[in-house]
């Protein structure tokens, strides 16, 4: 039976969301509360896969799956396959788990709500779509997943559709999104159009970075910047991540992060050694493409990070402020990442693309960052979200001494205020020490840059403990009760985790982000699970 | 067994330094024993309820409670006021127009346009 369920595991993992939504509107007619814990189930079966699948791939290396065809793989290739490599296992850890988590967290926050069953579907829809993104190693079927997520988010931004704020939202989002998918689609198209394939292994074999592989470059990274909220792109984020119900919000930033992935794994795995081996010219400047790419990706990240920090400094809403605090966390993996990009050398003789070990430094922190910042928002939305559950207020003008009335809400904010923050022994200051370090050694003025602004993230949130929980009892807040158990139970997880992320890192670093970090060093392994048999 | 003992204990290795939280809590631990060693020390002569437990308004009477908490807009005023001219252009860039998130997203790819297809 396991090895069965492991051998189907990525086919699964997306069937059984699927699946679910489809079946979740009919099972809200017989029951309410069956409704819920079907959900649950259908999700925490989807984590258990993904866990499954994941620990075989941490262990054994990279998983293809073939849909529809049991024997070799053979060319040209014109199934559907799912290459599954310690990245592709990294993400989907993140995107099984903070849809679980939301469900548990909404059986309580939700439940006044009318159009449930619609509700917890389009969650369904979402978490298929999100994590198909994050399996699939063919192109094309990563744009209709991305525009299966796009859709069911834009549509639960605007769960809340009694305030018309929530529904220009949705819009912008709907609108942000689809013009990034239509440009994803047209560098689908360009690719096609050149090597006849979609797959992205046999794409990445047969890169010649040719003018049209450059426009198809560009056209991806940008529109997946513009969805990761990479600064100036961002300003849908706070308005969609402000508007949606919280338990909405986490479950954005893994959509958010699955286009992040997106970047990576075209930079990496697509264009992979073209990026060092070709070279641009700038007027009579010869410059690699890698270089170029890191020096765009690190003025992007370092705006990312001060604009998103400066603005949240000004907010009075407690969710756009943690909209705009997730933005320069954006920053914090994009900085990383266009470090590592940037020490990306190819040997002449060999041909083997590698990285150097500041490079290598700088990747992990970025990866591990991405789990921390999944984490560590999250939480702080699931307290916003409790909040607002017990006040009906967000403006930070209006709440104060909820200390008294909340305690279990404010231990849980204050966990999530140091770990975002990056204060140790929290998990976000692991993962930061390691970009600051990396970075340091490329240029300290990025690592000064991202000190600098990780204190101010600190005094971000300083302001809102101070301003919801401090101080004296307001008397319209006096009736106000702690949250119930389930909302309790979802943002109590998230904390554990970080807390064991925090004082456990090199666990973390050494099992889930390696094998992800060295997924991204050389995609030869990624190209040679798929044609390495032909 | 041991195995996993050893890599939970682990440093974590950040190429030109390391972080051991369990090293940092221990310190951490043995500085607060130290501290709550010497406050110890101190006078036990906190009465609680009495005229020491009331702030200190130089002789004026203590307003309404409620009314003391400073506002959110209040904390770090000097900060943004000192940064006003960033600010004032920030809060122009951020004007929820949603042609003007796409005229950014057409800037950057232009910018990606220039820089990697080499239109020069």
């Amino acid at each position: 039976m396991m090895d069965y369920l492991l051998t189907h595991a990525p086919a699964l993992i997306i069937a059984v969301p699927l699946l679910g939504a489809f079946l979740t509107p009919l099972i809200s007619r017989i029951n309410d509360k069956l409704r819920n814990i079907f959900v649950i189930l259908t999700l925490g079966l989807t984590t258990f896969l993904v866990f499954l699948l994941a620990n075989d791939v941490f262990t054994n290396g990279i998983r293809t799956y073939v849909f529809g065809h049991a024997g070799d793989i053979t060319l040209p290739i014109v199934r559907i396959l799912f290459e599954i490599d310690g990245l592709n296992a990294f993400m989907a850890i993140i995107g099984c788990l903070l849809p679980l988590i939301a469900v548990i967290y909404s059986w309580s926050f939700i439940k006044e709500n009318t159009g449930l069953d619609k509700y917890y579907t389009l969650i369904l829809l979402m978490t298929a779509g999100m994590l198909g993104m994050m399996l699939t190693g063919d192109m094309f079927n990563f744009f209709v997943f991305l525009e299966i997520t796009s859709i069911s988010s834009a549509a639960l931004v605007a769960f809340w559709t009694n305030k018309g704020k929530a529904s220009v939202a949705a819009f912008k989002y709907i609108v942000i999104s689809a013009i990034g998918a239509l440009f994803v689609l047209f560098a689908v198209a360009i690719l096609y159009g050149q090597y006849n394939a979609l797959n992205m292994a046999v794409l990445a074999n047969n890169m010649s970075y040719s003018f049209l592989d450059k426009i198809a470059l560009v056209l991806l990274i940008a529109a997946l910047a513009m969805k990761s909220g990479i600064v100036p792109m961002h300003m849908w984020l706070p308005d969609a991540y402000g508007r949606a119900p919280s338990s909405i919000s986490i479950i954005l930033i893994g959509t958010t992060q699955a286009s992040l992935y997106g970047v990576l794994r075209v930079c990496f795995t697509l264009y992979g050694s073209n990026l060092t081996t070709q070279i641009n010219q700038i007027g009579e400047l010869l410059i690699s493409p890698a270089v170029l790419i890191a020096i765009l990706l690190i003025v992007l990240a370092l705006a990312t990070i001060l604009v998103g920090v400066l603005m949240a400094l000004k907010q009075t809403d407690l969710k756009r402020m943690i909209g705009y605090a997730a933005v320069a966390e954006i920053g914090f993996m994009v900085l990383a990442i266009g470090a590592a990009i940037s020490t990306f050398q190819t040997n002449a003789q060999t041909g083997i693309t590698t990285m150097s070990t500041t490079g290598m430094v700088a990747l992990k922190g970025g990866i591990f960052h991405i789990i921390n910042d999944a984490l560590d928002i999250g939480l702080l939305f699931l307290v916003a979200g409790a909040i607002y559950y017990a006040t009906k207020e967000t403006s930070l003008n209006k709440l104060g001494g909820l200390a008294r009335n909340m305690k279990y809400t404010t231990v849980l904010f204050l966990i999530g205020l140091f770990a975002v923050s990056g204060m140790p022994p929290m998990n976000g200051f692991a993962s930061k020490l390691l970009i600051y370090e990396s970075t340091y050694q490329i240029n300290p003025i990025l690592s000064i840059v991202a000190i600098l602004s990780s204190i101010l993230l600190l005094a971000v949130f300083v302001k809102v403990f101070h301003s919801v929980f401090l101080g004296p009892q307001q008397s319209s807040f006096k009736k106000v009760k702690e949250v119930p158990i389930s909302m309790l139970i979802a943002m109590g997880a998230i904390a554990c985790i970080i807390i064991i992320f925090g004082i456990f890192p090199d666990l973390i670093l050494t099992n889930i982000v390696n094998p992800a970090a060295q997924a991204l060093a050389s995609n030869t392994p990624y190209i040679t699970s798929v044609l390495g048999g032909i | 067994m041991m195995e996993i003992i050893e890599q939970i204990l682990n440093t974590l290795d950040t190429g030109s330094g390391f972080w051991n939280p369990l090293v940092w809590g221990t310190i951490i631990l043995i500085a607060f024993i130290i501290g709550y060693t010497i406050r110890s020390f101190g006078k036990i002569g906190y009465k609680k309820g009495t005229e020491q437990t009331k702030p200190f308004l130089s002789g004026n009477i203590e307003g309404d409670k409620e009314k003391s908490h400073i506002k959110a807009s209040n904390l770090y005023w000097g900060f943004t006021e000192s940064l006003k001219g960033v600010y004032s252009s920030l809060t122009k860039i951020h004007n929820g127009n949603i042609n003007d998130y796409i005229l950014w997203f057409i800037v950057i790819m232009g910018i990606f346009f220039i820089v990697l297809v080499g239109v020069f």
